[in-house]
């Protein structure tokens, strides 16, 4: 079964195309001026021009591990992160706090914490899941390298990016 | 210095000066005109990376396609295949030739070849122009730079018809082929584009403005055909044709297709400046004969027209969108060709009656 589909009646003035050439032309000529006297907003100059003071709070950039106050890398070592990552990017081997140490009843901590940034999908869901607030993304987002093995960003780089984050969680100090 | 050598001296000088020094910069700066034009027409910026503004785009561009590995393919036709990319900037650049491109300097006048055939060896060379594209697309050996060769083997024919048939009105009225004749004509008698310009009471002037109108437009619309641009680029048609005639070819091979394209732009504008727009004479600028920076200034006024017509050649190919196969033969055969006919019959029959 065939549909005919009626085609529309052209008036005099589409049939003989020039007015629309003319329209057209008209329309072109007005964007090339707008763009000569700079009246036309453009995109933003990457390079040379960044939003990074303008990130919303926020922003979903790199995730970074932190330290609270007293120095003590947040994070204990329970995986809830390396679990419910979805491209499976973090990768945490957990250590044993010595008895003698000042945070003893901690119990964990992280030896190894890698990030492979070529995996990580800058989801947020580590930071969601965190019971200690130990882990943020951050507002970097140009991560870059000439490797793969370059791409894995390990604790120390991790915590360059995070920094220090004062008193959100204070369940581990001493006095309680 | 006999007569001879310093003739044989001063046309070498002329054609080092007006090829290398005028030309291929023109074509290569043309190249980032349109890059711009277009990025200005669509809100981008256009190349600025390389120098101020991208000026020195060009320079990298050359630089890359020289730099490029010269592939050819294995199932080419060796011969043809290396011929077509030179048979497609040759014409392009020898039709300058007879195109009077300034008044004098020095006593000397601004054309190469100043024959008495002229407009006729523009047709001849410039119609040479669509062997580098067929030979080009055939040689390929490959189906898309041979459905583009067919197209524009069939798309020149039809438009060299109206093109040839466009400029005959101008020629009943000048009665003289030679170039250098048109634009002094023009200078004594008004523009072509404005032939009532300066004799404002006399009614041949008002009645030939409309036949040359007529020619103006469809030769034109037929150079545009003839360059193969937008909306006439069907040889080259991206999109169904990946690059057309040129998909096979890479560096510097395609780099001469690609500058030929534009070289053949700006004689093209060339042609239609001496034939319509006056040529080198501006109202108020005295030719060479006044001082030799009257002559630099002809020279100048030529070429700012020329740019202006490749300002508008670019418009155009940014605003209209590709015409459909037999739209355009429709267009060439049904339209085209009848409007300069019966163009010329008009023209005859005004100037039968209104002797001047």
């Amino acid at each position: 079964m065939s549909i005919n589909v009626a085609r529309p009646k052209l008036t005099w003035s589409e049939r003989l195309y020039l007015p629309a050439i003319a329209a057209g032309m008209a329309i072109t000529l007005r964007h090339f001026k707008n763009m000569l006297f700079r009246r036309t907003k453009v995109t933003m100059e990457y390079p040379e021009e960044k939003w990074d003071s303008q990130l919303p709070e926020h922003y979903r950039g790199a995730p970074a591990l932190v330290k609270d106050e007293s120095g003590r890398i947040r994070c204990v070592a329970c995986q809830l992160c390396e679990f419910i990552c979805p491209p499976r990017a973090i990768k945490i081997e957990p250590g044993e706090i010595p008895a003698q140490d000042r945070f003893s009843k901690v119990e964990k901590y992280p030896r190894e914490f890698d990030i492979d940034m070529i995996r990580c999908i800058f989801c947020g869901m580590c930071e969601e899941v965190c019971p200690e607030q130990a882990i943020f993304l951050r507002k970097d987002y140009a991560i870059t390298g000439l490797t793969r093995a370059e791409m894995v960003h390990d604790k120390e780089k991790l915590l360059e990016i995070g920094g220090v984050m004062h008193g959100v969680v204070l369940k581990w100090n001493e006095k309680k | 210095m006999n007569p001879t050598t310093f003739f044989i001296f001063t046309t070498l000088l002329k054609i080092v000066g007006i090829v290398f020094v005028v030309i291929l910069p023109m074509v290569s700066y043309a190249v980032y005109a349109e890059r711009k034009v277009s990025a200005l027409i669509q809100d981008r910026l256009g190349p600025n990376r390389v120098g101020p503004a991208g000026l020195f785009q060009p320079i990298a561009d050359a630089m890359k396609f020289v730099l490029k590995e010269d592939f050819t393919p294995a199932h080419v036709n060796k011969f043809y295949y290396w011929l077509a990319p030179c048979l497609a900037m040759v014409p392009a650049i020898t039709t300058v030739a007879v195109v009077p491109f300034g008044s004098t300097l020095f006593g000397v006048p601004m054309v190469i070849a100043d024959i008495n055939v002229g407009v006729l060896f523009v047709f001849a060379i410039a119609s040479l122009g669509v062997y580098g594209i067929v030979i080009g697309g055939w040689a390929s050996n490959s189906k898309y730079p041979f459905l583009g060769g067919l197209r524009s083997t069939s798309q020149m024919i039809s438009y060299e018809l109206s093109l040839g048939l466009a400029v005959i009105p101008i020629f009943l009225l000048i009665g003289n082929l030679r170039l250098t004749e048109v634009v002094h004509y023009q200078i004594n008698h008004g523009w072509l584009i404005v032939p009532f310009a300066g004799d404002w009471r006399n009614p041949l002037g008002w009645l030939l403005a409309v036949p040359m109108w007529i020619s103006f437009a469809v030769f034109a619309i037929a150079v545009f055909a003839e360059t193969n641009r937008l909306p006439f680029d069907l040889p080259e048609a991206e999109t169904e044709l990946v690059g057309g005639y040129h998909t096979e070819y890479s560096s510097m091979k395609f780099a001469l297709f690609f500058l030929g394209e534009y070289a053949a732009m700006i004689t093209g504008s060339a042609i239609i400046v001496t034939l319509f727009l006056g040529g080198w004479h501006f109202p108020g600028i005295p030719d060479g004969s006044h001082g030799w920076i009257f002559g630099l200034i002809n020279i100048f006024v030529f070429f700012a027209k020329i740019a202006v017509l490749l300002f508008v050649f670019i418009w155009v190919r940014f605003t209209l969108p590709r015409f459909r196969y037999d739209q355009l033969m429709r267009l060439g055969w049904v339209f085209f060709f009848e409007i300069a006919l019966v163009n010329i019959f008009w023209a005859a029959a005004i100037l039968t009656f209104f002797d001047r």
